[in-house]
């Protein structure tokens, strides 16, 4: 077992030391690329403490709907491939729905604050 | 490759009657096009230009129709009616440059977040849908014959190079897959081509409060289906997230749509216009999918890694049109 403190709490720390100090030492184009650099980092943060879990619920899906096991890359490799290939479609039992899931995952990684995200959320939200 | 500065200052004397060029900066950082400002010094005085040039001179990728041909469409455009920069000077090889054009410097804004959302831009908001759709039926309405150079496609062709574009990033993506698959049901039926601008959105239009000052960015113009176009600047990407003004988070298609027909634009057929910002997501998604691969090679910025995590975004859009 490694030393605390956890990778994403000391990414996070160097991504407020980019977002505060950095950018308000420099200026123009560093500016802006410490900033950038500020956001991946927080990015890599999100994706060390949502993936596990998320990965593990994606491969699940994938394994019911596809009928076989395997590692993520190649579950969804095959899937592609019957999507490409017109043996699965929306209309497929469990697909849309697990589209959806994974898409919504990589959103609250890749891009929390998307408007249509937002949305998406909202909407859910006011169902549920 | 020669000095900029000195032999911009060569080309202000011998080309632009001036005596000397001053405070030469970069306006774009960035791997596409470079874009410098700079002061033409004259007797009577200081006029700012813009110079358009590749990166460091040199040609870019095999996709753009080359900064000549540019400057060609912007001159002919302008000559439709198309609010364009006064192009200047086309730099020659003897001059030692590269490739690229001088045009008259344009005030205005570019950042289309603050053309969605700035106070400023209110009023203009108001009516700038239906001024893009006018300036899109001039574009289309020029003599494509005029650029026997530039690429000709089929939407159905479009497809195929955008599925050949995902498929080479070597990147399992089922939501593109069921995308492609929307898109080949859903494609239109092959009409008179036109000049398609290519890139005409919300970003690459320079704004003032009376409307659009000038359409920027021909890079990618070529010859095609010319709802491509009023798709485009619909498309979820453009938006800068008011995701309710499907027109560049400023307008309504509807507006779009009338500026169009009434400046001599074909009539627009809605389902075809829904295919094309379908195909708009999907486009953009490719590209930004096609960045991961180009931040390990040509440009390991952090920028474009994060832009080719943006393809997610797209993925969402895709399923909001084709999944709801």
């Amino acid at each position: 077992m490694q030393d605390e403190p956890r990778p994403s709490e000391i990414i996070g720390a160097v991504a407020a030391f980019l977002k505060t100090v950095v950018v308000a030492e420099t200026s123009g184009a560093v500016a802006f690329q410490a900033r950038v650099a500020a956001n991946a980092l927080e990015m890599m943060r999100r994706q060390l403490e949502l993936a596990v879990a998320e990965d593990a619920a994606e491969q699940g899906r994938l394994g019911a709907l596809l009928a076989m096991d395997g590692d993520l890359m190649s579950l969804n490799r095959e899937l592609a491939a019957r999507i490409a290939r017109g043996d699965m479609d929306l209309a497929t039992p469990g697909l849309k729905a697990h589209l959806w899931a994974t898409t919504l995952a990589k959103l609250a990684v890749d891009q929390p604050t998307y408007a249509a995200y937002r949305a998406v959320l909202a909407e859910r939200g006011a169902e549920g | 490759m020669i000095d900029l500065a000195e032999g911009l200052g060569e080309v202000a004397r011998r080309r632009l009657g001036g005596e000397a060029i001053a405070g030469l900066a970069r306006l774009t950082a960035g791997a596409t096009q470079e874009i410098w400002r700079f002061d033409l010094v004259t007797r009577v005085g200081a006029r700012p230009l813009i110079l358009r040039r590749a990166p460091g001179g040199e040609r870019l990728s095999p996709s753009a129709v080359g900064l000549e041909t540019e400057a060609e469409l912007m001159i002919a455009a302008a000559a439709a009616g198309v609010p364009e920069p006064a192009i200047l000077h086309v730099l020659t090889a003897d001059e030692g440059l590269g490739h690229g054009f001088i045009m008259s410097f344009v005030e205005g804004e570019t950042l289309g977040g603050r053309i969605a959302r700035s106070d400023t831009f209110a009023e203009t908001r108001g009516f700038l849908a239906r001024q893009c759709g006018e300036i899109l039926a001039r574009i289309h309405a020029m003599d494509e014959a005029a650029f026997p150079g530039l690429t000709r496609s089929t939407p159905g062709e479009l497809i195929a190079r955008y599925l050949e574009a995902y498929r080479a990033t070597d990147w399992p993506r089922p939501v593109f897959e069921v995308a492609f698959r929307w898109l080949e049901a859903h494609c239109p039926a092959p009409r008179a081509m036109t000049l398609v601008h290519g890139d005409f959105r919300n970003g690459n239009l320079m704004v003032g409060a009376e409307g659009v000052r000038a359409v920027l960015d021909w890079e990618i113009a070529h010859i095609g289906d010319p709802m491509e176009d009023l798709g485009w600047i619909c498309a979820h990407p453009w938006r800068f997230g008011v995701i309710d003004k499907p027109v560049g988070g400023f307008g309504d298609r509807e507006d779009l749509w009338a500026g169009y027909e009434a400046a001599g634009g074909a009539p627009v057929q809605r389902q075809e216009a829904h295919f094309w910002e379908v195909f708009g997501s999907m486009r953009w998604g490719v590209m930004c999918g096609g960045m991961a691969a180009a931040f390990r090679a040509a440009d390991p910025s952090v920028e474009r890694a994060v832009i080719a995590r943006r393809t997610s975004e797209n993925e969402l859009d895709l399923l909001r049109l084709l999944a709801a």
